[in-house]
C-alpha cells in the first residue's frame, strides 16, 4: 500500500544554509505523525514545502501517489492538505464564524452548507459561543482552536498542525488531544509538529525527530524518546 | 437574493423602503438645482461602490480609477461622434475597453507580487500615462477635448441619454441601487467570502484553497467595469470630455472618498458618504460664490478635512457606527 503522503530525501537550502537536510519519511493514512526537534531544525521548513509556500531545492513530496512539490499552496489545499500556521493568522475582522465559513466554501455547495458545516466544528471545537464575536477579540487558545477549526472545514485527508499546543495550558492541552483523537477516529490523518512532549507522547503513533534539518531518529514516540542521539540533541538527560 | 431581504431585519426594511420611496419622488419636490446636486450625490454613490468592492471587499487599493471612468466615457462618447452609437450600445464595448485595462494592471501588479502601495502607485502610472496619451489622440480630439453636439432634434431621445436633469437623476438613481444591492449579493456570496479571506490574510487565504490571484482579477474586472458604466454616463451627462479633467489623479481621489468616509467593506458606506460629503461641498461653493469670494481649492480643502475628522473620529467610517446607532448591525439567522 502507498502511504498517504511520502516525503523523498527533501532538501531546502537559504543560501548557505541548509535547513532540511534529506529528509525522507512517510505517512500511513489514519496515523498521527509527529514532527519534533529544537527550535531551528527545520520543522516549519518541512511543513511549508508540504503546504506549498516554497518548493523543496532536492527531493520529492508525493500526495495521495502525486507529486505535490512545487504546486501552488491553493491547488495542495484543494487536492486535500489542510494546515494551520505557528503564529496564528485568523482572518481578524471576520467573526469566528465567517472565518471557517470561508474554509468550508472549497468544498461546500453554495454559503448556507458552507455555514451548517461551520457550526458543526464550531460546536466540536468549543467556539459556537463565540461564533458572532470578530476573530481579533478571541484568547491566543481559542484563535488556536479557530485555526484548526478553520483549516478542518475544508475537509481534508491530511491535516499539518504546527504547534497548536504551544501557550497551552495543560487542561487545554488534554483538551486539544482529545478532540485530535476524535476526528482521527473520522478517518482524518495528521502530521504535526510539536514541542509539548505531553501531547506528543499521548497522541502520536510514530515521531520524526529532526535536527539541524536532518531526520536522526524515527519510530513510535516510546522508541524514540530513548535514542541517545534524541535524548542528547533535544530532550535533555533528565526528560521523562 | 431573497436571502439578502429576509436577512434584513424589520425596521431595516423600513428604513431601506423610506429612503428608495424618498429618492425616488425627490424629482417632484425639489427645484432643479437641488436634483443636479442628487444627481452627484448618486453618482458618487454609484462609483464608490464599484471602487470599493475591490479595496474594501478585495483588499487593494486603487488610486486610478479615473482610468475606467475616463475609458467608459472616451470610448462612449467616441463611437457616437464618430459612428453615430447610442449609449445603451456603445455601453458594450465601453465597458469591455475598461476592464481589459484593469484585468491588464490586475495581472502587471498582481503576477509579480506586487501589492498594497506599490500596487497603488501602479495604478496611478496608468492613470497618468492614459491621460498624456489622450492628450495626443486627435481622433479623440487630443488636450482640446471632445465635444458632445447639441442637437436640439434629437432632445427627446431618453435612450440616447438626451434629457433633462430627471432623465440623468432617475438613471444615476438606479445605477446606485443597482450597485448597493450588487455590493449586498457579492459581499453574501461564496465569492464575497473569498474576498474578505484575501483582504484580510492573502497567505492563510491561499492556504484554505483560494485562488488569491483569481479572486483579485475577479473584484478588478467588476470593478472596472462598473467604473466604466459610470464614465459613459458622466459624458452624456457633462457632454464635454478633456484628458486634463477625466484621466485626473482628482478624479480618482475624489472617488474613493464616499466610501472612505462611509465605510469601507459596508454596503452603505459609499452611498452614507456620497450623502455627507457631495452636498456639503457643493454647499461650500455655494456659499463662497455667494460671498463672492473666489476660492477655486475651498472643496479639496474641505474634502481633506473631512477625511481627516474622520480618520480620527471613525476610523470604520461612519456607516459601522451609524448602523450600531440604528441597531442595524444584527443580523438575523
Amino acid at each position: 500500500m502507498t502511504a498517504l503522503l511520502s516525503v523523498e530525501a527533501v532538501t531546502k537550502r537559504f543560501r548557505g544554509l541548509v535547513a532540511v537536510d534529506e529528509a525522507s519519511f512517510a505517512v500511513e493514512a489514519g496515523e498521527i505523525f509527529a514532527v519534533i526537534g529544537p527550535n531551528g531544525a527545520g520543522k516549519t521548513t518541512l511543513f511549508n514545502m508540504i503546504a506549498g509556500v516554497f518548493a523543496p531545492d532536492d527531493g520529492r513530496i508525493l500526495f495521495g501517489g502525486e507529486r505535490i512539490d512545487g504546486r501552488r499552496p491553493d491547488e495542495i489545499a484543494r487536492r486535500g492538505i489542510g494546515r494551520t500556521f505557528q503564529i496564528v493568522r485568523p482572518f481578524p475582522a471576520l467573526t469566528v464564524e465567517d472565518n471557517v465559513i470561508v474554509g468550508a466554501l472549497l468544498r461546500a455547495d453554495g454559503v448556507d452548507a458552507a455555514r451548517q458545516h461551520a457550526h458543526e466544528l464550531l460546536r466540536r471545537l468549543d467556539l459556537y459561543d463565540r461564533r458572532a464575536r470578530p476573530a481579533a477579540s478571541l484568547t491566543l487558545p481559542d484563535r488556536k482552536r479557530l485555526e484548526v477549526a478553520r483549516a478542518l472545514a475544508t475537509r481534508p485527508r491530511l491535516l499539518l498542525l504546527d504547534e497548536v499546543m504551544a501557550g497551552l495550558r495543560p487542561t487545554e492541552t488534554d483538551r486539544m488531544v482529545a478532540i485530535l483523537r476524535e476526528l482521527i477516529g473520522g478517518g482524518l490523518t495528521i502530521l504535526l509538529i510539536e514541542h509539548v512532549m505531553r501531547a506528543v507522547m499521548a497522541l502520536a503513533t510514530r515521531v520524526l525527530v529532526l535536527h539541524h534539518g536532518a531526520a536522526i531518529a524515527q519510530g513510535t514516540p516510546e522508541v524514540v524518546v530513548r535514542e541517545p542521539a534524541v535524548v542528547a540533541s533535544y530532550l535533555g538527560a533528565e526528560t521523562l | 437574493m431573497k436571502r439578502l431581504w429576509e436577512e434584513t431585519s424589520p425596521h431595516g426594511r423600513v428604513l431601506i423602503a423610506v429612503l428608495l420611496a424618498v429618492l425616488a419622488a425627490a424629482p417632484a419636490f425639489t427645484d432643479r438645482y437641488v436634483l443636479t446636486v442628487l444627481i452627484l450625490v448618486l453618482y458618487f454613490a454609484y462609483l464608490g461602490q464599484a471602487w470599493n468592492l475591490l479595496m474594501g471587499f478585495a483588499g487593494q487599493l486603487s488610486l486610478g480609477h479615473a482610468l475606467y471612468l475616463g475609458l467608459g466615457a472616451y470610448v462612449s462618447a467616441a463611437l457616437w461622434l464618430h459612428l453615430g452609437l447610442g449609449p445603451l450600445v456603445s455601453l458594450v464595448p465601453a465597458v469591455a475597453a475598461a476592464t481589459a485595462c484593469g484585468l491588464a494592471v490586475g495581472w502587471l501588479g498582481w503576477r509579480f507580487g506586487i501589492e498594497g502601495v506599490y500596487f497603488a502607485l501602479l495604478t496611478i502610472a496608468f492613470a497618468e500615462f492614459t491621460r498624456i496619451a489622450f492628450d495626443n489622440i486627435d481622433f479623440v480630439g487630443g488636450s482640446g477635448g471632445l465635444f458632445l453636439p447639441v442637437e436640439p432634434e434629437r432632445a427627446g431621445e431618453w435612450w440616447n441619454l438626451r434629457g433633462g436633469p430627471a432623465l440623468f437623476y432617475y438613471i444615476a438613481f438606479a445605477l446606485a441601487a443597482g450597485a448597493a444591492l450588487l455590493a449586498a449579493w457579492l459581499r453574501h456570496s461564496p465569492l464575497g467570502y473569498r474576498w474578505l479571506a484575501v483582504r484580510e490574510d492573502p497567505e492563510a487565504a491561499r492556504a484554505l484553497g483560494i485562488n488569491v490571484f483569481r479572486a483579485r482579477m475577479i473584484a478588478m474586472a467588476i470593478s472596472s467595469g462598473m467604473t466604466a458604466v459610470g464614465g459613459v454616463f458622466y459624458a452624456f451627462y457633462s457632454r464635454n470630455l478633456f484628458p486634463a479633467q477625466v484621466f485626473d489623479i482628482g478624479r480618482s481621489i475624489e472617488l474613493i472618498l464616499a466610501p472612505i468616509v462611509g465605510g469601507l467593506g459596508t454596503v452603505f458606506g459609499p452611498v452614507i458618504g456620497a450623502f455627507i460629503l457631495t452636498p456639503l461641498g457643493e454647499a461650500l461653493i455655494a456659499v463662497t460664490e455667494s460671498l463672492g469670494v473666489n476660492a477655486p481649492g475651498a472643496k479639496a480643502v474641505f474634502y481633506g478635512l473631512a477625511l481627516i475628522a474622520i480618520i480620527y473620529l471613525r476610523p470604520n467610517g461612519v456607516w459601522p457606527w451609524l448602523a450600531h446607532l440604528l441597531r442595524l448591525d444584527e443580523p438575523r439567522r
